[in-house]
């Protein structure tokens, strides 16, 4: 092996020959706006950006090597912890990828409340992101009136599972509890309240000549780049892609929910921001709906070896109790076989791979992270771009470190 | 000319922003001056555990291991043990009591998963969360820091787990 040092191709080789105008800055891992740990090697032609190169993994947990040493049911809390803007999507991808490896029948009732808390959640995690990413852009008081929006959804999950990022809701086979009483009131009074919260961020973003310049034409990717880098959610669509698997692979009956689903040509930020914007009318359509079709019923699904037993059920019966038992002692076995299950995240699409070997725990779970792929594009969207624009593109990718490392 | 254009526009922009902005000063505020003010949580909050105990005073626990079995983080240790005394001069409820019951908080992640495996109802969250410590020994809790009896006073009590506990409103911490 005698391959002299400096013919060996590596990943910052032009990086270490720049011109003479050309320097190396490092954005991040502890700047404010590359939202948590990201670091960015920039390499600047005066203020222009010649190239960028995302360094991850300062956030690396070992998720998925983790979910090999728990339960099935245990898994669900390390869901939680990944996007962790939208705890109840990555809830819901693990659990249904259970689901299907066990050919589970899901009650309407659960079915319509997990639709109810994902399109919640979704607009929990926008305001996030249209929150963090005007305050990148100067617009500070947006992102108080996003943070309020995001109090009373949190207070309605909190309402109803007991936590407020890390909820563990949705169970495999249904739902950890029921509602709460007078959850629907609550539910309905944040829907009607959330309109004008709409109209203040028009008002306030939309309509704001310095915003749309600050948006505009800035870190464009086509259609093909889009689609050629992997893109999903929020992202491609803004890229004039038709593509929301909440419609195009329905899941958890949305099949049956009304809704657009909005798409921008321009594929720039303006675009992102757009889309995203427009998805909150129809999130907030879809829980509407979701809403007035609650009706009492069962929430667990009948598998009495895998859900566990109603409290009361329990508490009476021998037979439950020797099922909550096994369940909670030993676990659950999912017959052989893998399967990838993917929903519409509010990122973009989360999959969930799962292979069992018919064991309580499983040999092996990936998780396909929205933004883990959408960010792979940033370099592409930046060059050529002023620095001060990275920082508008960063915002509009939408992403999240605890999904990126995992 | 499209500077001044740019200057006329931006200038309205920000008008428009303050305008809005300014006219919620008068409006309901969401913000609490936590720790002056105390914090409202959901009845289903979940805070620090509570070990309960029936009417007589006796514990709940019949060191079934549920709970540690069912914890994802691998953070409870229980240690069992047989009374056979009569009811009315033993600590448990049953005869098989936990002798030692600690909560490790240096990695409970309170996801609930105990309280909904316990059979007897034994152990449920409670509502505190400020167990911030200058010591990382003294989040291990043990069943004396744990048991309802020893928290009666503390921002953590609650009643045990009921249906109406569930469904009531708001509670005050
Ligand atoms: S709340 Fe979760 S992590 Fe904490 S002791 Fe209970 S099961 Fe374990
Ligand atoms: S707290 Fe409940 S689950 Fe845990 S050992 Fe005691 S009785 Fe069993």
């Amino acid at each position: 092996m005698s391959v002299a040092v400096e013919n060996i191709p590596g990943q910052f080789d032009d990086l270490d020959q720049s011109l003479e105008s050309q320097m190396t800055l490092s954005m991040g891992p502890q700047h404010p706006s590359t939202h948590g740990v990201l670091r960015l090697e920039l390499k600047l032609d005066g203020e222009l950006v010649v190239k960028a190169i995302p360094d991850i993994g300062y956030l690396h947990t070992g998720m998925e090597k983790l979910f090999e040493y728990k339960k099935y049911q245990q898994g669900i809390v390390i869901t939680d912890r990944m996007d962790y803007l939208n705890p109840l999507g990555n809830n819901l991808a693990y659990v249904m990828a259970a689901e299907k490896l066990l050919d589970l029948e899901i009650p309407e009732r659960a079915q319509t409340i997990r639709v109810l808390f994902c399109e919640l959640q979704r607009i929990a995690s926008h305001m996030v992101w249209l929150g963090t990413s005007a305050l990148d852009l100067g617009a500070m008081s947006v992102f108080f009136f996003c943070f309020r929006q995001r109090e009373k959804i949190l207070n309605l999950i909190e309402a109803a599972s007991g936590g407020r990022m890390t909820p563990s809701y949705f169970r495999i086979g249904g739902l950890m509890m029921d509602l709460p009483a007078g959850f629907e009131r609550r539910c309905q009074q944040f829907i009607e309240g959330f309109p004008e919260a709409l109209d203040t961020f028009e008002t306030l973003a939309t309509g704001n000549t310095i915003w749309q310049s600050r948006t505009q034409g800035v870190g464009v990717i086509s259609r093909e780049e889009a689609i050629d880098w992997g893109l999903t959610g929020p992202c491609l669509r803004a890229s004039n892609v038709d593509l929301d698997l909440r419609r195009d692979n329905p899941y958890s009956g949305y099949e049956t929910y009304d809704f657009d689903v909005p798409v921008e040509t321009d594929g720039d930020v303006w675009a992102r921001y757009r889309v995203r914007m427009r998805e909150l009318y129809e999130s907030h359509k879809i829980i509407r709906q979701a809403l007035a079709r609650l009706k009492p019923g069962p929430i667990k699904a009948d598998a009495p070896k895998v859900v566990l037993p109603d409290r009361d059920d329990m508490r009476k019966h021998m037979d439950s109790l020797i099922h909550h038992f096994l369940i909670v002692a030993e676990g659950f076995s999912i017959p052989e076989g893998e399967v990838y299950h993917a929903i519409e995240g509010s990122k973009g699409e989360l999959g969930v791979y799962m292979k069992s070997d018919g064991t309580p725990k499983p040999s092996r779970v990936h998780v396909r992270g929205p933004s883990f792929i959408n960010l792979q594009a940033l370099p592409v969207m930046s060059e050529g771009e002023m620095i001060a624009d990275v920082v508008a593109i960063i915002g509009s990718l939408d992403i999240v470190l605890g999904e990126i490392d995992r | 000319m499209s500077i001044i254009t740019d200057v006329i526009q931006s200038t309205v922009a920000v008008i428009k922003g303050m305008r809005r902005t300014l006219a919620e000063i008068p409006r309901e505020k969401w913000t609490v001056q936590y720790p002056d003010d105390p914090i409202t949580v959901q009845p289903r909050y979940r805070g620090m555990h509570l070990l309960h105990v029936d009417e007589n005073g006796k514990e709940k626990c019949v060191a079934c291991y549920l709970c540690a079995a069912a914890c994802p983080s691998d953070c409870i240790y229980i240690e069992a043990e047989d009374d056979p005394r009569p009811y009315e001069q033993r600590v448990g409820r049953d005869e098989r009591f936990a002798k030692v019951y600690n909560i490790d908080y240096n990695r409970c992640i309170f996801c609930g998963f105990c309280v909904e495996a316990c059979p007897k109802d034994a152990i449920t969250h409670g509502y505190n969360f400020e167990i911030s410590v200058y010591n990382r020994s003294d989040l291990l809790k043990t069943k004396n820091d744990l048991l309802i009896t020893k928290q009666k006073q503390s921002k953590n009590y609650r009643v045990a787990l009921s249906s109406e506990d569930v469904d009531s409103e708001y509670k005050e911490v």
